[in-house]
């Protein structure tokens, strides 16, 4: 497994792009690591554009900030030392407390620091707002108007992730993939809990919140295989919550996708709910297809039969509401409550490796979960759930 | 909860004792039963000593019932120091599961149990230690250093104290019965709502809270009124000791934020009692609302908890270096700004849950200039130091020891502060780290000065140096060991409150964490034994003087510990240092024209209020209806009834002001 980041890949960006703007950056980057050449800092060297601006920004403020941070502490030495009691310094003065011209240097220099580094946060916070379409795909390259941002659609469940390509017609569960320097438009929600999507080596994160879309602009630049996860605690089993993201030229995520599109389950909206019911470590799935706008319905939390979608009944509140006549629908406007995270009894510590997978599942790798057959706790019957979707409100 | 069969059969045990039964109690875990018997055994030793040294009569006349503000501040001080125990048990804990938790290993910790440790840890470290301890230093600190026999509202001091120990004890409880919250220190919904956190966990947060938080908002109120009504004559602001306007502008944040606090826990209460849908996912409610009204009144308690020990730093550097404050006016405005300033940051706590750019810049450059103040304080302190003549007393080494570590955790919270570095730092080790550093650097190395410096103030004895140096270096080198991997696990990409991992060249880091943890672990130990070999040792390391510093401020011109009513003639102001003005000015002790002294009586009613308190929150918590109604019922009668209570206030006789002070007199001319 090729580790995002690593010292040598950091040195083999330095050959690609020298003298450029940031590539002072560049270079000392691999530095700093050299103490701790095994190890992984990913946010200081990372894959995709976007965290690699994101990881100048620390370098230039921490910079920045250390002008007036080393002669603080430089000077808080420097006089506990010089006047303690045995040093006897001959300048004692024990009623001087005041200097104009001192107060007017205390004040002015850490604002000027502020000032460069205020102007510092307004642009790179626009430049680098997740909601914003790239222009570029690396410092060296802009991003071609006409091609098309591959759309990928991400629903935190608990505990795993459901990744839509709703172009490409294909879900996986806790895998993702991109191809190297093509732009991706993340659309995120969660099914119950507030997460955060995160992919240190792709770009910062951004959290995944129930009946809310965020939204995340990346590319990825260097192929490899690296790790995503939940930034934000979301329960029991939030240890678990991870996924594995792999960066491969445009060859390999053809393969990739072909690979998806043999598998035969498909992501239909009783699939759904059976999947975010409780459930961690899921190895990765493959669906070759998906229900139309399911992401659109998990949005607004009417995937469950018999639910109102969130856009709807806004639609219905801006003309006025619904009348007395609709209180007998308000089951149809629960959404908290159906999914039994309170009830989830997570795996013991010694059971090494039990997986509580969802029923019905069949996880895409070759391995077989110890607990096959073995339904997660609070898990629901799938039956009666498997069709009949037409006349679903809402939709 | 899955009712076991006793309730589920019986419609009279759910009636009794609502949602209680043997389930709750959690025999299953033997980490807990463990640390139940200890903390029986424990307790069952202090009663008994208690009960055979015959101290009961004297513990609730003179402690629990005390109105005096130097007895509720020591009081203060002790709650602090259990609850510190308690949260930094919870801390050794955390750092050996993720020490441990590698290599397809579970740790020791289920996810259940880490679960509710972190989070518990986060709540008691801030509510039960910090909060207790920084309201104690200034209950017994504040109306010394102005002049004054007490607080304004002696009995509502007293009613604080008793209601921050409840919440303490509710938070306490769920150790033993039931759960706490597994939520993290927040208690963010939805995952706090009823449909995912269905268990007792997150009411014993809400009870805990409320109940303590009515104590800090009553505390705040006491204090601000004592600060602007009760300053001796001649004190006008502007001469006001800096650790006092730092404990003003503490009070002031308290009383605007708390009340928030309140209100948006009330609304949670809400949600999980009677089915409101103010931060539910469904039903028009928004999770995100709560995230900002928790942080509204999350942002400025970071400055409540710091401003005060901003002030213990600027009295130390100043007393210790034999020299007036560099800059006193500069560093008034600077507080004020900061207290100002601590209202407009809060979002910089959720950069990423998707807010506008221009709306993300906007917190960020506001958080940034936090720092201009902050810094201005710094260089002042520095200032302070520069041409003095510096005593490294403890006081004097922990305050250096803030100097270099906080810097270092002002400079990470800077560069957090910058969004686009928020996205990739938020929620990490990074983050956890910098917060400590802040948190322990500033606050906990500042009461650990505070302690060593006002000590012999309120127990006429200095502390042991011996003992205090070597918690004091175990303490500065272990938290370097323990939170510098922490930053560097933050660059690896590792998010906080995490139970296992994958990666194992990650453990290494962990390990040296758990290292740190054990040092400062020793470092608290050190501080305990610096503590009982200062009291066995106290004829030896007695001050008999009351200014054992050559201090400069009020508190130091009485006898220490002062007496019952602080000052036999309220002292005249003519200075900013007052005491060493008064001293350069070859100040005389009158030693005659005594008075009758009009001072406040004590009452039962706040700890009888507070026992009361936590009755109604068990019942509240456990769904036992009739027993929240009953104390409910009781609480406010007891409240009424001591609207009728005429026995405020009584008179220490002039003969017993003239008797102590005699002996203060006749203490002080065997000095010489």
């Amino acid at each position: 497994m090729s580790r995002a980041g690593h010292p040598d890949n950091a040195g083999r960006m330095i050959a690609r792009h020298p003298a450029t703007k940031r590539a002072f950056l560049r270079r000392i980057a691999p530095l700093l690591l050299l103490p701790l050449g095994g190890c992984n800092w990913v946010v200081l060297s990372p894959a995709g554009d976007v965290a690699m601006q994101q990881r100048d920004l620390i370098l230039i403020s921490t910079a920045l900030m250390l002008l007036i941070i080393i002669p603080v502490m430089a000077m808080t030495i420097w006089f506990a030392w010089k006047y303690r009691e045995k040093g006897r310094a001959e300048d004692y003065d024990p009623d001087w407390d005041h200097s104009t011209s001192l107060e007017l240097l205390i004040w002015s220099a850490p604002l000027l620091i502020i000032i460069a580094l205020g102007a510092v946060t307004w642009s790179s916070t626009h430049l680098l707002d997740p909601y914003r379409p790239l222009d570029r795909v690396d410092h060296a390259r802009k991003v071609d108007p006409a091609a098309k941002r591959l759309q990928v659609e991400v629903v935190a469940m608990d505990w795993k992730w459901v990744f839509i390509y709703p172009e490409l017609g294909i879900a996986t569960v806790n895998e993702l993939a991109a191809p190297v320097d093509r732009p991706i438009e993340f659309k995120i929600t969660s099914s119950t809990i507030m997460n955060s999507f995160f992919v240190p080596a792709l770009a910062g994160q951004i959290y995944a919140m129930p009946g809310m879309q965020t939204v995340l602009h990346a590319v990825a630049n260097k192929p490899g295989d690296y790790e995503g996860f939940s930034a934000n605690y979301s329960g029991a089993g939030f240890s678990n919550m991870r996924f594995r993201f792999h960066a491969v030229d445009q060859a390999g995520f053809d393969q990739w996708v072909a690979k998806v599109k043999a598998s035969s389950a498909t992501l239909d909206r009783a699939t759904y709910v059976k999947l975010e019911q409780p459930s961690e470590k899921v190895p990765p799935m493959y669906f070759s297809g998906v229900e139309p706008r399911l992401f659109h319905a998990a949005l607004n939390m009417c995937v469950q039969p018999g639910k109102k979608c969130m856009d709807a009944v806004m639609m219905t509140d801006s003309r006025g509401g619904a009348g007395k006549e609709s209180a007998h629908n308000v089951e149809g406007l629960r959404h908290d409550g159906t999914i039994d995270v309170g009830g989830y009894h997570p795996v013991e510590p010694g059971k090494k490796g039990e997986i509580a997978q969802p029923a019905g599942m069949t996880p895409a790798a070759d391995r077989t979960p110890a607990a096959r057959g073995k339904q997660a706790p609070g898990q629901q019957d799938g039956d009666g759930h498997g069709g009949g979707h037409a006349g679903h409100e809402g939709m | 909860m899955s009712p076991s069969p006793a309730s589920e059969n019986s419609g009279i045990w759910k009636l009794i004792f609502g949602r209680l039964d043997w389930s709750s109690l959690p025999l299953h875990e033997p980490i807990v039963v463990g640390t139940f018997i200890m903390v029986m055994l424990g307790g069952l030793v202090v009663v008994a000593g208690i009960t055979k040294y015959k101290l009961w009569g004297m513990l609730w006349r003179d402690w629990f019932t005390t109105v005096d503000h130097k007895r509720i501040g020591i009081m203060y001080m002790i709650l602090g120091l259990i609850m510190f125990v308690r949260g930094f048990a919870d801390a050794v804990m955390m750092r050996l599961q993720q020490a441990m938790a590698f290599n397809g290993s579970e740790g020791y910790l289920n996810a259940h149990h880490y679960d509710q440790i972190f989070t518990a840890h986060g709540v008691i470290m801030i509510f039960f230690v910090a909060m207790p301890m920084i309201t104690g230093i200034m209950n017994y600190i504040v109306p010394l250093q102005i002049g004054a026999r007490d607080v304004s509202f002696p009995f509502l001091n007293n009613f604080s104290f008793w209601m921050t120990t409840a919440g303490a004890v509710i938070v306490m409880m769920s150790l033993f019965v039931g759960e706490f919250a597994r939520t993290g220190w927040l208690a963010y919904p939805p995952l706090s709502g009823i449909a995912y956190s269905p268990g007792v966990g997150v009411d014993y947060y809400i009870w805990g809270l409320q109940i303590a938080g009515i104590g800090t908002l009553l505390s705040g109120v006491n204090l601000i009124a004592t600060i602007v009504k009760m300053r001796a004559p001649g004190m006008n602001m502007m001469k006001l000791p800096v650790f006092t306007w730092t404990s003003l502008c503490a009070n002031i944040l308290i009383v605007a934020a708390f009340p928030v606090l309140t209100a948006v826990l009330a609304l949670l209460s809400l949600d999980r009692y009677v089915g409101t849908a103010f931060f539910t996912n469904d039903m028009g409610g928004n999770p995100m609302m709560y995230v900002n009204l928790i942080w509204i009144w999350g942002h400025p308690e970071v400055y409540i908890l710091i401003l005060p020990l901003f002030g213990v730093f600027s009295e130390v550097t100043s007393t210790f270096s034999n020299k007036r404050l560099f800059g006193y006016s500069s560093m008034v405005y600077a507080t004020v700004v900061i207290a100002i300033l601590s209202y407009l940051v809060w979002l910089h706590h959720f950069f990423t849950m998707g807010s506008g750019a221009s709306v993300n810049s906007f917190f960020g450059i506001t958080t940034m200039v936090i720092s201009i103040p902050t810094g201005a304080k710094l260089f002042n302190w520095l200032f302070t130091m520069y041409r003095g003549r510096i005593r490294f007393d403890l006081p004097m080494m922990w305050t250096v020891a803030f100097m270099l570590t906080f810097t270092v955790g002002g400079m990470t919270g800077v560069l957090l502060a910058v969004p686009p570095a928020d996205f990739v730092l938020h929620n990490s080790l990074f983050l956890i780290a910098h917060f400590h550093n802040v948190i322990i650097g500033g606050v906990l190395f500042g009461l650990f000065a505070a302690i060593n410096y006002w000590w012999p103030k309120a127990f006429g004895f200095t502390l042991d140096t011996k003992w205090g140096k070597r918690s004091f270096w175990l303490w500065v080198v272990g938290f370097w060991f323990a939170f510098m991997p922490l930053y560097i696990l933050g660059l690896m990409g590792v998010t906080r409150r995490m139970r296992v991992f994958d990666d194992p060249s990650l453990q290494i880091w962990f390990q040296i964490a758990a290292f740190g943890a054990l040092m400062i672990a020793a470092g608290i130990a050190c501080m305990f034994v610096q503590f009982a070999v200062s009291i066995i040792n106290r004829e030896k390391l007695r001050d008999t003087t009351g200014d054992p510093w050559n201090g400069r401020t009020l508190e130091w011109a009485t006898s220490s510990p002062p007496p019952d009513y602080n000052f036999a003639f309220t002292p005249v102001i003519h200075d900013n240092d007052a005491w060493a003005d008064m001293k350069k000015r070859g100040y005389q002790r009158p030693l005659t024209g005594y008075e009758a002294i009009h001072m406040p009586s004590n009452t039962g009613t706040g700890i009888i209020i507070a026992g009361l308190s936590i009755a109604f929150s068990v019942g509240m918590i456990w769904y036992i209806w009739w027993l929240a109604g009953l104390s409910f019922v009781g609480i406010l009668a007891v409240a009424i009834g001591h609207t009728f209570n005429y026995k405020r206030d009584f008179y220490i006789p002039k003969d017993v002001v003239e008797r102590t002070e005699g002996e203060r007199t006749a203490l002080l001319a065997t000095q010489g």
